[in-house]
């Protein structure tokens, strides 16, 4: 595969949704590297439970995409023995919350093999997570368990947030020769958006400066910087000027975008679905707390994140539960005007 | 190929187990035994003149499945271990000297002192490594038989695991899969009677781990775990079986731990009686005294193969204590592939 960093210039814009671009990342890579295969729980014929894997059965055989039994801590541990005996798997948990039976093999083995071995192996196995709320699928099938993950050494952990670089950041997953999450939110599979034909990458490990502004700075990342940028464009027709900054990448993370942004705007708000406390709103708040940046802060850093309660199935309260576009909004008018 | 010096050929009323292991072999064999021995021994000892820092769990007594199991694989076989697992890295070829110097906590060991007992790996050399957690290699295996398959290798890989893991999820899911998918594994459950203090009786419903082959459609054999050649010829037809696409087995080796779970262990659970049953079926002398009663090797070849073997695990053990400690500055190196 041939490495670009950034997007071919391309004079027609070709629009493919999120999982359309997940796809066309597995294709790529699948076509690429025989050593790339993708299992998981009904991602042959069915198609993957939210479409995502589609045809690829049919193009690139069951030997390839792999149907697995409903075993979440044994395919996990699967893609452990296939990533250290030199292949690259692609898992795909079904929901993101199943990883929960797959804990055990992405952090007790997955995340540690390598260092545990004194650097003696790898493991180069990407996981599929689609994730969050808004699909009425109640408690156990909307929740945002990313912030676990980048609590662990030894993990990658991203949230791309368009299909452009949901397509980048799994080719870079891919290549990369250590255990790397990628969280889908399922709302964002059917969002549309320019991807560039054939392989590029996004790197991991770099946010991404979606709307400059000077007013405030809002970090967020999968659906969460979609809903900032969105909230942005309102905000600048009332005159508050919002950065918006993509995370895309939880660890690593990307600490100095942030910083530089903050130093800029002296005003800071931490946007994202999974429950407030200790949360990524908690590390970006004390990671500026402890650096030079605290002292550019001109307001209390607004943490906006999920509330404290399993996520309901009732929609008005599924809603209610995790930040949308108008709670960014009013939080925001508040943070930069002072509002109270 | 056997030397012309072999004398299996010659001694007509052996078994056929011991029999298909030529001279050559079993002095192999004998060597591995005598240095996983001493190796814990050693490893003991050192724990208690506050030499090793960390927690063990010692296999004195499970030497025949750790040595048999093993005996069919090539060098470019796989094996994956468990918390229990000394025997089963220098069954798969590892060195004493840099086993020691992991233990130690030295640069030099083969984890760079970042492993310890229960993390051992020698991945160049086939072994997928020791596992903390009871059940943990089961799943990793399939991914290894899935990427033999895949790869189209002639490899087989060995998974280790107690008689306690065998009541995990994972035991369920892995060989599940590895049936379906027919892949070249042998599952070999070392039951020692106990997962800790649990006796195995109290905490399975069936009276043997082989008798869950049954669902999972693959072959489950009950062997007798301190009876070196009946294990390796029950590894020896699985592995060919594996190697032929024939499939998973499941080989449950009947043995028993000597020394207590881990240090922590008063042996509340279990009577001496039941020990020094035990300790009378030790696998080392009782393959020895068969070796003898067939005239395979005198007492006197016997003595200086396990002499030789300490004169071993004593150099190692010397290299590990002078081996350099790990470089505080070097403490997050490797969490990540560049």
């Amino acid at each position: 595969m041939s490495t670009l960093t950034e997007a071919p210039v391309e004079s027609a814009v070709r629009e493919l949704t999120y999982a359309e671009a997940i796809r066309e990342a597995l294709a790529i890579a699948m076509e690429a590297d025989e050593r790339v295969f993708l299992f998981g729980e009904d991602v042959g014929v069915y198609g993957g439970a939210f479409g995502v894997s589609g045809d690829l059965v049919h193009r690139f055989g069951t030997e390839r995409v792999i149907d697995t039994p409903i075993s979440e801590l044994g395919i996990a541990g699967a893609a452990v023995g296939a990533a250290i005996t030199g292949m690259k798997p692609v898992l795909e948990i079904q929901f993101s919350d199943f990883v929960t039976l797959a804990m055990e093999q992405i952090v007790n083995q997955a995340a540690k093999i390598r260092f545990m071995f004194g650097g003696k192996a790898k493991v180069p196995m990407v996981v599929r997570l689609p994730g969050g709320s808004g699909t009425g699928a109640a408690a156990q099938h909307s929740q945002s368990l990313e912030a676990w993950f980048a609590h662990v050494p030894g993990l990658k952990v991203i949230q791309p947030s368009s299909p452009h670089d949901a397509k980048g950041m799994l080719l870079s997953a891919i290549d990369d020769p250590n255990p790397v999450l990628i969280f889908e939110h399922k709302l964002l599979y059917k969002t549309k958006g320019h991807v560039p034909e054939g392989d590029y990458r996004v790197p991991i490990g770099k946010a991404a400066v979606r709307r400059e502004g000077r007013d405030l700075t809002i970090v967020g990342s999968s659906i969460m910087a979609v809903r900032a940028a969105a909230a942005a464009e309102k905000l600048a027709e009332e005159g508050i000027d919002a950065e918006v900054i993509d995370l895309r990448s939880l660890r690593p993370i990307d600490f100095d975008t942030i910083a530089a942004s903050v130093r800029k705007t002296h005003r800071l708000m931490v946007v994202y679905e999974g429950v407030k406390t200790m949360g990524i709103g908690a590390e970006i708040s004390a990671m500026i707390a402890e650096s030079d940046v605290f002292d550019f802060l001109d307001a209390p850093i607004v943490r906006l994140g999920g509330a404290e309660v399993p996520l309901p199935y009732n929609p008005v309260l599924e809603k209610a539960a995790v930040p949308q576009e108008d709670d960014i909004l009013t939080a925001a008018r508040r943070l930069a005007r002072g509002d109270a | 190929m056997k030397a012309d010096t072999d004398t299996t050929a010659r001694r007509p009323n052996q078994r056929p187990e011991l029999a298909a292991i030529d001279d050559e072999t079993m002095r192999s064999v004998l060597r591995k035994m005598h240095l996983i021995r001493k190796f814990e021994e050693a490893a003991e000892a050192s724990y208690m003149r506050g030499l090793i820092h960390g927690t063990m769990h010692l296999s004195i007594g499970q030497e025949a499945s750790a040595v048999g199991a093993t005996l069919a694989l090539m060098d470019e076989d796989y094996i994956l271990s468990t918390h229990r697992g000394h025997g089963h890295c220098i069954a798969k070829g590892a060195e004493p000297a840099r086993m020691f110097a992991e233990f130690f906590g030295k640069e030099n060991g083969y984890c760079r002192g970042r492993g310890g007992s229960m993390h051992i790996a020698d991945v160049d050399g086939g072994n997928l490594g020791a596992n903390g957690i009871v059940g943990g290699g089961l799943p990793i295996a399939v991914g290894v038989g899935m990427s033999i398959k895949a790869q189209k290798l002639d490899r087989v890989a060995v998974v280790f695991f107690g008689d306690g893991a065998s009541n995990e999820g994972a035991f369920h899911e892995a060989l599940n899969m590895a049936s379906i998918w027919k892949l070249p594994i042998l599952f070999v459950c070392e039951n020692n009677k106990y997962g800790m203090s649990m006796d195995i009786g109290r905490a399975m419903a069936v009276p043997n781990v082989a008798d869950r082959a049954v669902a999972y459609a693959m072959p489950g054999v009950v062997v007798d775990g301190n009876d070196l050649p009946a294990v390796a010829a029950v590894a020896r037809e699985a592995a060919e079986r594996a190697r032929a696409g024939g499939g998973p087995t499941l080989i449950e080796c009947k043995t028993y731990r000597l020394r207590g779970h881990s240090k922590s262990d008063r042996n509340l659970y279990r009577t001496k009686e039941e020990i020094e049953d035990w300790r009378n079926r030790c696998p080392i002398r009782r393959l020895e005294a068969e070796l003898v009663a067939h005239e395979r090797f005198t007492p006197e070849v016997l003595m200086t193969i396990e002499e030789a073997a300490q004169a071993e695990i004593d150099t190692a053990l010397d290299f590990a204590k002078a081996s350099p400690d790990p470089d505080p500055k070097d403490l997050t190196r490797d969490v990540y592939a560049d």
